[in-house]
């Protein structure tokens, strides 16, 4: 017979160890949980604090009303949502072909190819934004080739507006999309194709039935990174898109460096992390969010 | 299902695989009878594999042809081939139900959604999983994804089924049920049945003939029985159940083991080099005195393995050879057994004396 609980031999010994090493795992947890309470909780709260505080230094709804009723600040935000939406997009259209190329060469080949997707990592943002502003310029290397071969005439405007702001987010966040789809893509064993192929169908039904379905965690995995990424993105934008394609980051940034608003800054800045969290909370009404950052399956 | 008479045989001529300057694939030519269940068995390496990758169409070999019937297929993509395949990780779609998984098939065939459902189901209690079609695949036991496989191969009713290894990652009980199982499946459906596997006993159990491949060359083709009593050569002795091997020298008409005339019932290859191929269950302990129809060595025991079922001794003859023999336990065969260091006379019927090449050709 099994002995009821807590009355057969040790038991009280056996409980009390249980109970040890439960407190010993929580205190090894514990700076984790200490480091995550310092520079995550604590400046967020203080945040929201300060978006609440007026011009005055009182309790006031105004940074909020400012937001509702001045039309440019909709604006900024539809740009913000806008320009994360395309950079999204397009990386998928380049990103999507590139990791499937890269996760069908052999190891050895795609690990040299991978290097040089990420390389831009290695290097610092805002060189290689400047170095966009160079090749992008009017009398840029772009323009002066596309010239010399006779693509267009004129120079045209490249930089300093949408498009130029485009080039630099798309070639910035691609890294981010290839990798989790590139892991996602290496995961699709190669006899699912093959069982498909002997089943009768075509590579390309193989592919879309197949292939594309069971590499979607890793490709929504890298849309939302990229476009969570996008929606707080300030530099190449500032750069890029000379002032004239403004995001909520540069407001921000306008709010403190320009007008020391403070309060201002702050309630941006709530506004744009409830509308991210909304994003991912939208994407998991779709998708198993822990699919999709590699826990489970 | 799919109607004996309509299957069909396979025809494969000089088919030659290189890797490099490695020959996977030597010149093979094999015919499948229609109907037939073949099995490729070797050792891993052997190009048994490759051979069934040739027939399924993702292995391009050198050169060669293959026919399904009067068909050359030899250039012909997998998806055209129209023969089933069950993979040996079964590669069922994850993202798909158990129903999905076996209705793909009839899906891209554009067979109407009425008697697709139909088919399907009809498939799966064929393998005894009916109603199991809205399961997902990850609910399923090694058995069960097992027999959802082999559902998906037969739904479309190919005239030629492939198998790599479908049993080799279940455990034994239930590989053992299967096997017999996928035999009863073959004589019912009677579709043309390649199966590749590197388990000898498995390949004795289901096949109609067997086909043995080692370094990318069809050693023996037979029946089981003749594969296993009439091994063609050293390899395939050795490879199939357990031999000891004893060299044999020609004396004029004789035959000579250490100076010993043998006793042979059996046909003598004409090879240079001659073995004699003793297996373990066919040897038998004998008093001095056996009759005239055994050949007999003396032997020393060097140890004794109690198996349960079965008892294993290993005895060391004169010239330093070591023979297994396997004998049933049973009454008193225990304490019977003879001890480490005891001189016994083994005995070997002239028909189980078979004298084999040495040479793997």
């Amino acid at each position: 017979m099994a002995a009821i609980e807590g009355t057969g031999m040790n038991a009280d010994g056996l409980r009390r160890d249980g109970f040890l090493e439960r407190m010993k795992l929580f205190g090894l947890c514990s700076p984790a949980i200490l480091l995550v309470l310092v520079i995550l909780v604590i400046p967020a709260g203080w945040l929201a604090y300060v978006s609440f505080l007026g011009a005055d230094g009182q309790f006031s709804m105004e940074n909020y009303s400012r937001m509702i009723s001045r039309k440019s600040y909709m604006r900024i935000f539809i740009t913000t949502f806008e320009v994360s939406f395309m950079t999204t997009g397009i990386c998928v259209l380049i990103g999507y072909p590139l990791a499937y190329f890269l996760s069908q060469l052999p190891a050895r080949i795609a690990n040299i190819c991978m290097i040089t997707v990420l390389l831009p990592f290695w290097t610092s943002l805002l060189v290689r934004t400047y170095a966009w502003l160079v090749l992008l310029q009017k009398k840029g290397l772009v323009n002066t080739f596309a010239i010399e071969l006779g693509l267009w005439d004129e120079p045209i405007k490249i930089v300093h507006n949408m498009t130029g702001t485009l080039i630099g987010m798309v070639h910035i966040m691609l890294p981010f999309l290839v990798l989790p789809l590139y892991a996602s893509m290496k995961a699709v064993n190669r006899d699912y194709m093959k069982a498909a192929s002997n089943l009768g169908a075509n590579p390309v039904s193989a592919f879309w039935t197949i292939f594309f379905p069971l590499s979607t965690p890793g490709l929504f995995a890298g849309m939302l990174i990229v476009f969570v990424l996008c929606l707080g993105f300030y530099v190449t934008p500032a750069v890029l898109g000379g002032g004239k394609v403004i995001m909520v980051s540069m407001k921000i940034a306008s709010n403190i460096e320009l007008f020391v608003n403070w309060g201002a800054a702050s309630a941006l800045g709530v506004v744009l992390l409830v509308l991210t969290i909304g994003a991912l909370w939208l994407t998991s009404r779709f998708v198993r969010l822990e699919q999709i950052v590699g826990g489970g399956h | 299902m799919t109607k004996p008479s309509e299957a069909l045989p396979i025809t494969i001529r000089n088919v030659t695989k290189t890797y490099g300057k490695v020959f996977a694939l030597n010149d093979v030519s094999l015919d499948v009878r229609s109907g037939e269940f073949l099995t490729l068995l070797g050792p891993s390496g052997s190009g048994k594999t490759t051979l069934l990758m040739v027939l399924a169409g993702f292995t391009r070999p050198d050169c060669g042809s293959l026919k399904f019937g009067d068909d050359e297929v030899i250039r012909k993509p997998p998806h055209l081939r129209d023969v089933g395949m069950v993979f040996q990780n079964y590669a069922l779609f994850p993202h798909m139900t158990v129903a999905g998984n076996v209705g793909y098939p009839l899906r891209l065939r554009r067979v109407p959604k009425a008697e697709a459902a139909e088919r399907i189901e009809r498939a799966l209690e064929t393998v005894q999983l009916g109603g199991y079609g809205s399961r997902r695949i990850d609910q399923l036991s090694g058995g069960q994804k097992q027999r959802v496989a082999l559902a998906r191969a037969i739904v479309f009713e190919p005239r030629i089924l492939l198998m790599d290894e479908p049993l080799s990652a279940l455990d034994k009980k239930l590989r053992d049920r299967m096997q017999i199982e996928l035999r009863h499946l073959h004589d019912k459906i009677g579709m043309t049945t390649v199966y590749v596997t590197h388990d000898q006993r498995e390949a004795l159990t289901m096949s109609d003939r067997i086909a043995v491949i080692n370094h990318g060359r069809v050693m023996q083709l037979d029946d089981p029985v003749g594969i296993y009593e009439k091994p063609a050569n050293r390899f395939v002795a050795d490879f199939i159940g357990e031999s000891t091997f004893l060299p044999v020298t020609r004396d004029g008409g004789n035959l000579l083991y250490a100076g010993q005339v043998l006793n042979i019932s059996g046909d003598v290859p004409d090879a240079s080099s001659l073995f004699l191929s003793l297996r373990p269950e066919r040897i038998r302990i004998v008093d001095q005195s056996a009759s005239e129809s055994m050949n007999t060595f003396q032997a020393t025991v060097q140890y004794v393995v109690y198996q349960g079922d079965s008892f294993l001794l290993y005895a060391k003859l004169p010239d330093g050879i070591e023979v297994g023999l396997r004998g049933v336990v049973r009454g008193n065969t225990v304490a019977q057994l003879p001890a480490e260091g005891d001189t016994v006379t083994l005995g070997v019927h002239a028909d189980d004396t078979v004298v084999i090449s040495g040479e793997e050709v």
